[in-house]
């Protein structure tokens, strides 16, 4: 039977597919005594036998598809699989207390996940969920029940799950997955944020996806409205296929614009940048027309591995990246963990309220040997390309001063080793503290420019944690709360000679990109799939109108006002 | 049977990545091979046994080799502690 859902659009396009379910099936089971242990502790083996090939199978093919970094993690499966010293316990099992292998293994497991879980280092921690991911694998063998393989798809299918985890989407091929829809999640959770940089459409917090959706369904994803068609009729169906060509259409339409300036119809020029979060995203920012680079989050170098990532190592990232956008500019933002990320080998003490806490640039200037390595690397990097750094989560001008003066003696050091570094690296922070907003006159006669960080500001500003669907109302980007403190980082910036970017969600957001225009915001930094739409936009709107819409939209009491403000405008 | 003591002297000990090595490395060998520390002693081969000690930098190990094939298992487990800037 056809029916609809609804989710949060979290990456645009049209998708349809058949529904791929990422769920665990049913792997329970009753605890028997056996008879013939010996034949009980075969059947085990030849569990494991298979559980090899399946994992080896997949390993090859995740190996193939997306490199071997990614297959790493099913390296460690496998040597979990001939580990003597967790197999042979559940053997005895079987053998001592005569019951099922099934039974002897989930038991033998939970006591190994226990004493990793209990270790005190996290990476031992995390291997916990190697041992559950491995045990799960042999007791869907011995069952005899089919687990969901993503690594292992090989037609074009949407996925369909509670949550993608980034080690989820570590695995999926962008050849065969064509969208995905999770039950919970936001705009800016993880999976959709992995969507938007994979250029296919998403569905966010569609809370009864995995419920309604049965594997094979028919599914057709709608990234613009957030609507979930399962099972269509011929009639919507065909709709869909219309839309998604005329939607294709239109990408052509834009495709016109890579090579053209970001430009008003009255003449006022500004730069059209796109956030990246890894080296290998140059290519699709480039492909997308981007003046160069707002945001290069560099976490991508921290995380996913099993220590810290050495100079050189983040030399070669940076220089990759300056080199492959030649002399456009490229902002690197330093690390940003802490909060919502945390890295598996770097313990940090538990905190009340990680969002409030030692983050970003708190943590580095409390771990100075880490924020010197990347300093160091970027220094080094910065003679290959057109580099400029930003330093996150600033909100006292003394946090600036003395991350620039670190930077400074670094820079020193490396003058002294003759090295060459470049001499014209700007320094600029990110804006996502309403402190720092409110200051802004201050700290814009020290720093070279600023970023916005929309994602933050609104959520340090409406005090409405981001992670938390409960207060998801609160998350308001067109607030004129919001609107008035971007205005006065601009116009401070400004009367300095220096300039303001933004690189949160809102920069590419087709209702606040009239306002923003009209408040003067020189950067716009966004995912680059956006990059073309948002050009074309800017290119049939003028400047001057833009400041009677924004100077109007400041006056205004709600988001709501703010929104049909826009609203009514273009309709015009 | 061939006993041999090291000091650790890589920043993280021998967890992740270097323990897995040392494991794949352990397990090409008949012999037995066991790995000792704080009077706990665990099998070599075992990925699970060698990262449930937690050694830190520093620590004192301890590797008994025993079976046909000892001389060169020993030879091997060193060249990868070398390599790896796991032990001296």
């Amino acid at each position: 039977m056809s029916h609809i859902i609804k989710g949060i659009p979290a990456s645009s396009g049209i998708a349809i597919a058949k529904a791929y379910l990422l769920v665990d099936p049913d792997l329970s089971f009753a605890k028997k005594s056996v008879e013939n242990t010996d034949a009980e502790v075969e059947r085990l083996e030849s569990a494991i036998e298979h559980v090899k090939e399946q994992v080896t199978t997949i390993k090859e093919h995740v190996e193939k598809s997306l490199g071997p970094d990614k297959a790493a993690i099913f390296d460690a499966h496998l040597m979990i699989l001939q580990d003597p010293e967790f197999l042979t316990p559940v053997k005895e099992k079987i053998a001592r207390d005569r019951v099922n292998a099934e039974h002897a293994l989930k038991e033998t497991a939970e006591e190994f996940i226990t004493i990793f879980e209990s270790m005190d280092n996290q990476y031992m921690r995390e291997r916990a969920s190697d041992i559950r991911d491995v045990s799960k694998r042999i007791l869907a063998s011995l069952l005899d029940v089919e687990l969901p393989n993503p690594g292992l798809v090989s037609e074009e299918v949407i996925l369909v799950a509670y949550d993608l985890t980034p080690s989820d989407t570590a695995q999926l091929n962008k050849q065969y997955v064509k969208g995905f829809v999770t039950d919970i999640g936001g705009r800016t959770s993880h999976s959709a944020i992995m969507a938007r940089s994979m250029e296919i459409p998403a569905i966010v917090g569609a809370k009864c996806a995995t419920h309604d959706i049965e594997n094979g369904d028919l599914v057709v994803l709608d990234g613009l409205s957030g609507e979930v068609h399962i099972n269509p009729t011929e009639e919507v169906l065909n709709k869909y296929r219309e839309l998604q060509a005329e939607y294709k259409k239109q990408q052509q339409e834009w495709a016109k614009l890579v090579n053209e300036p970001s430009i008003t119809q009255d003449g006022h020029r500004v730069e059209l940048v796109a956030n990246i979060g890894n080296p290998d995203d140059v290519e699709g920012a480039l492909k997308y027309g981007a003046e160069g680079v707002g945001l290069f989050r560099t976490e991508f170098l921290y995380m996913d591995r099993d220590e810290l990532p050495d100079e050189e190592v983040q030399f070669e990232a940076y220089k990759t990246v300056l080199e492959k956008m030649g002399d456009k500019p490229v902002i690197i933002r330093t690390l940003d963990i802490g909060g919502d990320k945390k890295l598996p080998y770097l313990t940090l003490p538990e905190e009340m309220n990680p969002f409030l806490g030692v983050r970003a640039i708190r943590l580095c200037l409390e771990r100075p040997d880490l924020f010197r390595t990347q300093l160091r690397a970027l220094l080094r990097a910065s003679v290959y390309g057109n580099l400029k750094i930003m330093f996150p989560m600033i909100a006292t001008l003394d946090e600036f001063r003395e991350a620039k003066q670190l930077f400074l003696e670094e820079k020193e050091k490396l003058i002294q080793e003759g090295i060459p570094v470049s001499e014209s690296i700007e320094l600029g922070i990110m804006v996502e503290i309403p402190s720092t907003a409110v200051l802004a006159d201050h700290f814009a006669k020290e720093v070279d420019f600023f970023s916005i960080g929309t994602n933050d500001l609104i959520q340090y500003t409406m005090a409405a944690d981001r992670m938390n669907e409960r207060v998801s109302y609160l998350y308001q980007p067109y607030h004129p709360a919001i609107l008035r403190l971007i205005k006065n980082v601009i116009d401070a910036s400004h009367r300095e000679g220096k300039w303001t970017g933004m690189c949160g969600e809102m920069a590419g957001d087709e209702t606040a990109i009239p306002i923003l225009l009209g408040l003067g915001l020189d950067e716009f930094s966004m995912s680059a799939s956006s990059i073309l739409r948002a050009r074309s936009l800017i290119r049939n709107l003028s400047k001057k109108e833009m400041e009677e819409l924004a100077e109007k939209a400041l006056t205004l009491s709600s988001a709501e006002e703010v929104v049909s403000l826009v609203k009514e405008f273009r309709k015009e | 049977m061939i006993e041999k003591t090291y000091k650790v002297i890589s920043e993280t000990g021998i967890h992740a990545r270097p323990a897995t090595v040392l494991v794949q490395t352990a397990g090409k060998f008949e012999s037995e091979i066991t790995l000792e520390y704080k009077g706990k002693k665990v099998n070599l081969k075992s990925i699970m046994g060698v990262m449930s000690l937690g050694i830190g930098k520093d620590a004192e190990i301890k590797i008994t080799v025993e079976g046909s094939d000892e001389e060169n298992a020993i030879k091997s487990l060193e060249e990868v502690m070398q390599k790896e800037g796991l032990a001296e």
